[in-house]
């Protein structure tokens, strides 16, 4: 078993999560009640709301935290060149500049593409600092050999890839084997080296929110820097009551050990409303830092196109129209 | 603000819901409400108006008619004469006015809540998520009870005119409590909202006007506690519903004594919110926040008790501390708001002073550092640890956003500390564990018990309390059981008091063939000497005496309550054991039913035919009971969730049953047989003119396996030991049936702890009809329903 790479300062400022001993105890520990969870993720968007300028802000910051993500079997150079530029450039010029922010270099927070596309992406996001996450490890299903999976994760971060997006075996899950996935996570920290290690937990095919805590813990005493919920291909992905549950985990993993784990919902969040929903949600149970690309990322294709008109909308007053807006 | 400036502190910012419709509405009527009497707008006959004000900012909002006796007077005779007309109405036509007037509420939602919220000061985040949806849901689900009328109700009338009087907390809400259930069965009412309060029942009453309800249906009458005083003792209402303070309930309870006017009430609390340590902590640190921090802790069933296991306790309180930074006090029109503005300057008063008294009794009080707004009554969100049982602020209720915590040790524990308060009204319970807490629940002596929730609230789920947090139950079938009443009563003539008429120099027809024999007391199982050491005579019909009946006084009272309270065994038996034990009954009794019919022959003068059929018509009803037993089951509630909600049927406890002269033997048993069959224990006061009825039969009690402590009998001066046992503040109800006198007598003496009453008002039932002597209407009576909620899902 390979060993944890090295802890080091990351460059966002927090102490980069080392992992801990896999501890039975604290998983037996965890319990998870379905409809106060629910009661929590329905009553919450009711509870806190953005309007304005702030919401214009808020929006802008959910448009940094967007891992612009393309992983379907039809992709190509061409495609994901165009993901690239749209990465670099996310807002019209003249709405951030409407909005006094063309002085912040607003970009996404990442790209996200399949292992192959790695290259073609590094190339056209050269000159930025926008990192290009890789999904690795047999994405979306996982179940290709272990070697293989392994070497996919080396190969991606050679290739140039700053965030590696694995996804777990979630048989490990549904038959309670949780020394098998720490030891699979673990492996694909190793791997990861140097590049940020997003764990997916598949929280559509694991159904249960107990399996979701409890995977959720698992992963990042594993080591994982962030706990992502789905593929996108599944048929439920990101849901609040299932958000609220990972960030419920991030928060025991923060008081037992002290290290920020970062957190990103993937597929079904396509609205500029839905996405404040989470950041609220993440402002509320885990504070402001967790506001920020470094511990929060959205895994989302259609979402930013909703932003920018919502954007729009506040510099003029009016609605606006898709087509006003370049396409990635 | 500049967008930079945001995105990098990302606050929250302001989020004003507008006031400007509800300001507008309220100019349009220049700031200025008559009383809504008969379907007009009618000035008070006092001639003045109050101010009502905006706690948040405690600026005068509008002025509000200050109704006195003679608008009571005025609304009553509206109501009394809409009444019958409303009534014969029919059930599915009174169905399409309750679901208009839910449909109009639907339209006029965000006024209603607006106003609210500006009457009241909680968040509009509630009035426009919570309040205002419960108040349609409310005449939706009592459009249908009126619509189904005729088929669950058909042997019950409604009550008539009822008063209502509602308190500022839920002030829509609370009407719709009142107002929905009550005409959905024919009554028309009278409601007077709190002084504080007004504003939506005031809109809700051109509600009334706007979908064509008759005039007189819905009185709305404003004012002060002196207009609520004049409603309480209007002799021409048929019942008062009042929701507020246990110390207004028990002023209610002896204005309306021996009135015959129905009675139920809503009253305070000092709920308990149990956490075990297999609870879902992150889940129950938000169920705190929706116990004690929703509506300001201004909840009659806030759960303000916080009682932690032991092993849990530290790490719970350091979450919720966390969980109270983040709670967000201000405008309660910024809809980013979690807590508003306390209602009044003189509850804001109230709270600091009980915060302060527990502080000096050793309480640690913690409050997050949090601005609040100046000009308004805000509090902050408190927490008291290191509180015991004995802290005023662990019994007091507190009304406010202030939770005090307690730890414990065991299930056990939990439980006992949970009882420990004279309020029963609701609890939460949070645990993992289905066994640990379907085991709780029933134990836990309140009429509502949320497990792994709180403060959940549907129209198809009784709500209501026991012990000083008062009786009667609002939602629901239970609900509709209590503006409704049985067909026959108004018709029962009324009771005729049958004094012994002795003869001068009265002896003793027993003849010394028999051996003598001394009727006891029956207590605990045993046979027991009255405390005075007197013993009264016992008559026959034509004066003779026939006996010497133990003279019981307050300690032998005091000693059959104590026994009845041991004999918890009673109430735990499964309910074909106590079947069992009533058939057993009846084959004793049959056994000795020549000796039984002799006796009610002398004793009472019937003919040998006649006593006999009351001892068949005994053993029939002992049967009917041990028949019941297991048959008055709970019920399942359908509330709007992924759950259930268990309405379940529990005995009482103990029960003092005072019993009627006429018929002796049979009335004896057709009140003591249903309570014993739903579990319950009893002080029973034999009838006071042939006691030997109820001494002969405990010889009965003593063949038949009844467990000690059961049923106890006590002899003597029938209101006298009535009054005591309506004082004892262990007894949880008490029936009577004797003289209207006697009837008054216990209503007002059962404010102590304010248990609940069963009483003749002076009318004699014929205890040989089926439907006055047995059946539901008496079940009813020696149960209470406990509301279980209950959401499931993995």
């Amino acid at each position: 078993m390979a060993s944890i790479s090295p802890l080091k300062p990351a460059a966002e400022g927090h102490a980069r999560n080392p992992g801990m001993p896999l501890d039975l105890d604290v998983l037996d520990r965890i319990r998870v009640n379905l409809s106060a969870v629910e009661r929590r993720a329905t009553t919450l968007p009711g509870r806190r709301t953005v309007k304005k300028e702030h919401q214009a802000a808020w929006l802008l910051k959910a448009v940094t935290c967007i891992d612009l993500t393309t992983l379907s079997g039809d992709d190509t150079a061409g495609r994901v060149k165009r993901l690239c530029a749209k990465a670099r450039q996310p807002v019209r010029p003249d709405v951030l500049n409407a909005l006094g922010m063309d002085e912040r270099k607003i970009t996404t927070g990442a790209v996200c593409v399949y292992h192959s596309m790695v290259e073609t992406a590094v190339v056209a996001l050269k000159g930025t600092n926008i990192p290009v996450a890789a999904v690795s490890t047999g994405f979306p299903a996982g179940l290709s050999p272990f070697d293989l999976r392994v070497k996919e994760i080396e190969a991606s971060v050679s290739a140039g890839a700053k965030e590696i997006d694995i996804v777990i075996t979630r048989g490990h899950v549904l038959t309670g084997n949780w020394q098998a996935l720490y030891d699979e996570v673990k492996s694909f920290r190793a791997a990861s080296g140097d590049a940020h290690m997003k764990a997916i937990l598949g929280t559509g095919d694991i159904t249960t929110l107990r399996n979701v805590a409890k995977a959720s813990m698992v992963a990042m005493m594993a080591g994982a820097d962030f706990i992502k919920t789905s593929t996108g291909k599944e048929s439920v992905n990101a849901t609040l009551p299932v958000t609220l549950v990972m960030v419920r985990m991030i928060r025991e993993y923060l008081e037992m050990t002290g290290y920020k784990v970062g957190y990103k919902p993937a597929g079904g969040i396509s609205t500029a409303k839905d996405v404040l929903n989470y950041f609220i949600m993440m402002k509320e149970e885990l504070g402001n830092d967790w506001l920020e690309p470094d511990l929060f990322r959205i895994g989302a294709s259609s979402l930013l196109g909703d932003i920018e008109r919502q954007l729009e909308h506040f510099v003029t007053g009016r609605y606006s129209a898709d087509f006003r807006h370049p396409m990635a | 603000m500049s967008i930079a400036e945001i995105f990098d502190n990302m606050d929250y910012g302001p989020a004003p819901e507008s006031n400007a419709a509800a300001l507008q509405w309220i100019a349009e009527r220049k700031g200025k409400f008559d009383l809504f009497i008969n379907g007009d707008w009618i000035k008070p006959k006092s001639k003045n108006w109050f101010e009502s004000r905006n706690p948040a900012t405690g600026k005068a909002l509008a002025k509000i008619a200050a109704g006195n006796a003679k608008d009571i007077d005025a609304a009553v005779s509206a109501a009394r004469a809409a009444q019958k007309g409303w009534s014969t109405l029919g059930g599915p036509a009174r169905a399409r006015y309750l679901y208009a007037l839910a449909r109009a509420i639907q339209r006029n939602s965000r006024l209603l809540a607006v106003l609210e919220t500006l009457d009241n000061g909680k968040p509009v985040r509630e009035t426009r998520d919570i309040d205002m949806p419960l108040v349609a849901r409310h005449f939706y689900h009592h459009a249908g009870w009126a619509q189904l009328q005729d088929q669950e109700f058909g042997d019950f009338e409604p009550m008539g005119v009822i008063g209502q009087i509602i308190p500022w907390n839920f002030p829509l809400l609370m009407l719709a409590w009142k107002i929905a259930p009550a005409i959905a069965a024919g009554n028309t009412v009278i409601l007077k909202p709190a002084e504080y309060t007004s504003l939506t029942a005031l809109c809700f009453a051109e509600i009334c006007k706007d979908v064509g309800l008759p005039d007189g249906v819905v009185n709305i009458v404003t004012g002060d506690g002196a207009t609520g005083e004049a409603l309480v003792k209007h002799p021409d209402i048929d019942k008062i519903a009042f929701t507020g303070s246990t110390e207004v309930g028990r002023l209610i309870r002896k204005a309306t004594a021996g009135s015959g006017k129905h009675l139920t009430l809503e009253l305070g609390g000092k709920s308990p919110f149990i956490v075990f340590d297999d609870a879902d902590i992150d889940s129950t640190v938000e169920g705190v926040v929706d116990a004690i921090w929703f509506n300001q802790g201004q909840v009659c069933c806030a759960g303000s008790r916080l009682l932690l296991q032991e092993g849990i306790a530290e790490r719970m309180t350091a979450k919720l501390q966390k969980r109270m930074e983040a709670l967000r006090i201000g405008d309660p029109l910024d809809k980013s708001i979690d807590m508003g503005a306390i209602v009044d300057p003189t509850q804001l008063a109230t709270i600091k002073n009980l915060v302060k008294k527990g502080a000096a009794e050793g309480g640690t009080v913690w409050q997050p550092k949090c601005d609040l707004p100046e000009g308004g009554c805000f509090y902050p969100p408190t927490l008291i640890s290191d509180v015991a049982p004995a802290s005023t602020v662990a019994q007091e209720e507190i009304f406010g956003p202030v939770i005090v915590s307690m730890t414990f040790r065991t299930p056990d524990e939990a439980v006992a500390i949970a009882n420990n308060t004279r309020y029963g009204l609701a609890a939460s319970v949070w645990s993992e564990n289905i066994n640990l807490a379907l085991d709780v629940a029933p134990k836990l002596d309140c009429g509502v018990v949320w497990v792994n929730t709180t403060n959940q609230f549907d129209a198809a789920c009784g709500f209501g309390g026991n012990r000083e947090s008062g009786y009667g139950r609002e939602g629901g079938h239970e609900g509709m059981k209590e503006v409704l009443k049985p067909k026959f009563l108004s018709k029962l003539p009324p009771y005729k008091e049958t004094k012994a008429s002795m003869h001068k120099d009265y002896g003793s027809s027993a003849s010394l063939a028999n051996l003598d024999r001394t009727p006891k007391l029956y207590i605990g199982g045993k046979q027991a000497r009255p405390d005075s050491g007197y013993s009264m005579p016992a008559f026959s019909a034509k004066g003779e005496k026939i006996g010497d009946v133990g003279e019981g006084n307050r300690k032998d009272i005091r000693n059959a309550v104590e026994a009845a309270r041991k004999a918890t065994g009673w109430s735990k038996a499964s309910s074909h054991n106590r079947a069992q034990v009533l058939y057993y009954l009846a084959e004793n009794l049959d056994i000795r039913k020549a000796e039984f019919a002799d006796r009610l022959k002398i004793m009472t003068g019937v003919s040998a035919k006649k006593a006999q059929a009351e001892v068949d018509a005994t053993i029939q009803r002992l049967f009917s009971y041990g028949a019941w037993t297991d048959k008055y089951e709970s019920a399942v509630h359908s509330p709007p969730m992924r759950g259930v909600t268990l309405a379940m049927k529990e005995p009482i406890g103990t029960l003092g049953i005072v019993c009627p002269d006429e018929a002796p033997l049979l009335s004896m048993i057709s009140l003591a047989a249903p309570a014993l069959a739903m579990g319950n224990r009893i002080v029973l006061i034999a009838s006071e003119r042939h006691p030997l009825a109820a001494t002969d039969f405990y010889q009965v009690l003593e063949t038949s396996d009844v467990p000690a402590g059961a049923m106890n009998i006590i002899t003597g001066p029938r209101d006298s030991l009535a009054k005591t046992l309506a004082e004892h503040d262990d007894v949880k109800s008490v029936w009577y049936f004797g003289p209207l006198d006697g009837s008054k007598l216990v209503e007002a003496a059962s404010t102590g702890n304010m248990k609940r009453t069963w009483v003749n008002n002076g009318k004699v039932r014929d205890w040989f009809n089926i439907t006055e002597g047995e059946g539901r209407e008496f079940l009813h009576h020696a149960t209470q329903i406990k509301n279980i909620w209950i959401p499931y899902g993995e």
